[in-house]
């Protein structure tokens, strides 16, 4: 069953378009992903879905609602973990929760008893009294996580889950993530992190410029945007580009960095042995997989846009 | 869902609710020393055949409302869109923009009676409240608080930092407070500044506060009084919703 569902979906702010004409479907129980670099119209995307950003143009239906009419009634199913912290930071850890349950109608004792289960499922229970603004990144971004889950929503949104944690916080909030996929929870983030999405979705679609360059899951998309895999060669020269000359021909791509040269093949150890047929002495080998790291940068570019 | 917003502030405010009904009996209780004994032993004439003090307290409790309610409409609303960002947490959830933006309303009414009530409750022990009318300074709070505190959100809404709450502040809480007629009558003011008065919403409460403490007729029509302050309330609202949407629905 399709839970979230657009066509041609459009979002304008006067003369930029954040997102120009994206067709998504997401079904239900499945992680799905918004990949892309910043400004490739993730987070207007999801605001959409959340109902509180009305598209310019194109149909966006959420569990077959119309968020230009249904706004409350799809909100009241939707759980929203936002990129940037928005609890209230005098009150408890608990009180968090219970305020924010509050807001969708649910009795003060049932509130309750749903704050202290989800503190317990994002390991902050003994932290339930203490207040918010001490608590570390990881922690407030675990607890928006549990605010987001207090109404038993349909579908969560997660718009950069993980931005600015630290490893340990990371590994902690996708081992959470990952324990809601497996109960049956509809996912849908966003993310600029290829480990994350890797780690999390079963489908995701590579954003840029507002407009869906690739769709699939990760795997497909190793396959069809890159090769099985990668051959990283370092030169002790001012200048890599005087190789690339000497490695034509040697895999689907070649691709000169300043600091060292790609080689895409099918296989690493092969393209290695002729790379060395060739009298050529790389200082630095490296042979990997395929990452969906190297899809990223092939669609939307090494380029910086900020 | 109003009610829902309402629940949450009281639930936020009850942490320092101690400290903050302290201080609203402090308050007025410096004042009613300082004024009623210190300058009140000045004028001794009284004012309009009453003593000064009694025909200041009733300024007083209208001022305190004007007070409490732009103080809380201004940081709290500001910050609730630049810094803790609560207003979009609660744009998530199923709130509609006006259940978000009443719900706050309603607690700056409440912290506004409140504090008059302590206010009330002070000048009446020291014996400067001549009619059961007083109690009427309540309601008049409440719609004076409201008069003032939703053209403020739609100030603090609009603004992207609080340098902007100073100039609000220097050029309109401050002046309003003095020349409204709170410490001495409007007539002794010149006319332009008289005219000043009379168009900011705080004299009309001090006019009907004064009247109701004083158990006399207000200098104008009471249902005048009532229709001014309920227009700048209504308008406010409107500004602040147009403000509101603005920011949460984009």
């Amino acid at each position: 069953m399709t839970l979230i569902h657009a066509r041609g979906l459009v979002k304008r702010f006067g003369d930029f378009t954040a997102v120009d004409g994206i067709d998504v479907d997401v079904r239900r129980g499945e992680a799905f992903g918004f990949l892309g670099p910043n400004g490739a119209g993730k987070s207007s995307t999801m605001r959409m879905i959340g109902c509180v950003s009305p598209p310019t143009d194109g149909t966006l239906s959420i569990l077959g609602l119309d968020p230009r009419r249904d706004g409350p009634k799809i909100r009241a199913k939707l759980g929203v973990c936002p990129q940037l912290d928005n609890l209230d930071q005098e009150l408890t850890v608990r009180e968090n929760l219970t305020t924010y349950a509050r807001f969708f109608g649910i009795p003060r004792r049932v509130a309750r008893r749903r704050a202290d289960e989800l503190l317990e499922f994002v390991q902050l229970t003994e932290r339930a009294n203490s207040k918010v603004e001490p608590l570390s990144g990881g922690m407030k971004r675990r607890l928006t996580i549990a605010r987001s889950l207090v109404n038993e929503p349909e579908i969560v949104l997660l718009d950069e889950p993980t931005t600015g944690l630290d490893p340990q916080a990371r590994h902690l909030v996708w081992e959470r993530l990952f324990r809601l996929k497996q109960q049956g929870v509809t996912l849908v983030l966003t993310t600029h992190y290829m480990d994350e999405a890797e780690q999390l979705c079963d489908r995701l679609v590579v954003m840029d410029n507002g407009k869906i360059v690739a769709e699939g899951s990760p795997r497909a998309l190793i396959e069809r945007h890159s090769t099985r895999e990668v051959v990283e060669l370092r030169f002790e020269a001012e200048s890599q580009e005087a190789f690339a000359d000497k490695l034509a021909g040697l895999g689907e791509r070649v691709e000169v960095l300043p600091d060292r040269v790609l080689l895409y093949v099918a296989d690493g150890d092969a393209a290695l042995a002729e790379v060395h047929r060739r009298a050529l002495s790389p200082a630095g080998v490296l042979v990997r997989r395929s990452s969906l790291e190297d899809v990223f940068l092939h669609l939307t570019g090494r380029t910086l846009v900020d | 869902m109003t009610l829902y917003v309402l629940e949450y502030h009281l639930v936020s405010y009850r942490r320092i609710w101690r400290s903050s009904v302290l201080s609203s009996f402090v308050l007025p209780l410096l004042t009613m020393l300082g004024f009623g004994v210190g300058v009140g032993a000045y004028v001794t004439g009284g004012v309009g055949g009453v003593p000064y003090l009694d025909w200041m307290v009733p300024g007083l409790i209208a001022s305190t409302a004007v007070q409490i309610a732009i103080g809380d409409s201004t940081w709290p609303v500001l910050g609730g869109f630049e810094w803790q960002r609560i207003y979009y947490g609660q744009a998530a959830a199923p709130l509609r923009v006006s259940d978000i933006l009443d719900g706050h309303l309603a607690f700056i009414v409440f912290r506004t009676v409140l504090s008059c009530a302590a206010f009330l409750l002070i000048a009446t022990a020291f014996g400067t409240m001549h009619s059961w009318w007083a109690l009427a300074t309540l309601p008049i709070a409440a719609l004076i608080g409201l008069a003032v505190a939703a053209p403020t959100f739609a100030y603090s809404a609009t603004i992207r930092t609080d340098s902007y709450l100073a100039i609000l502040f220097r050029l309109g809480v401050i002046p309003m407070s003095l020349f409204s007629g709170v410490f001495f009558p409007v007539e002794s003011l010149p006319a332009v500044l008289r005219w000043i008065a009379y168009a900011l919403p705080l004299w009309h409460g001090v006019d009907l506060s004064r009247a109701a403490t004083l158990g006399v007729a207000p200098a104008w029509s009471a249902s005048g009084h009532v229709l001014y302050l309920a227009l700048w309330a209504v308008l406010g609202w409107l500004l602040a919703y147009r403000q509101f949407t603005r920011r949460l629905v984009v």
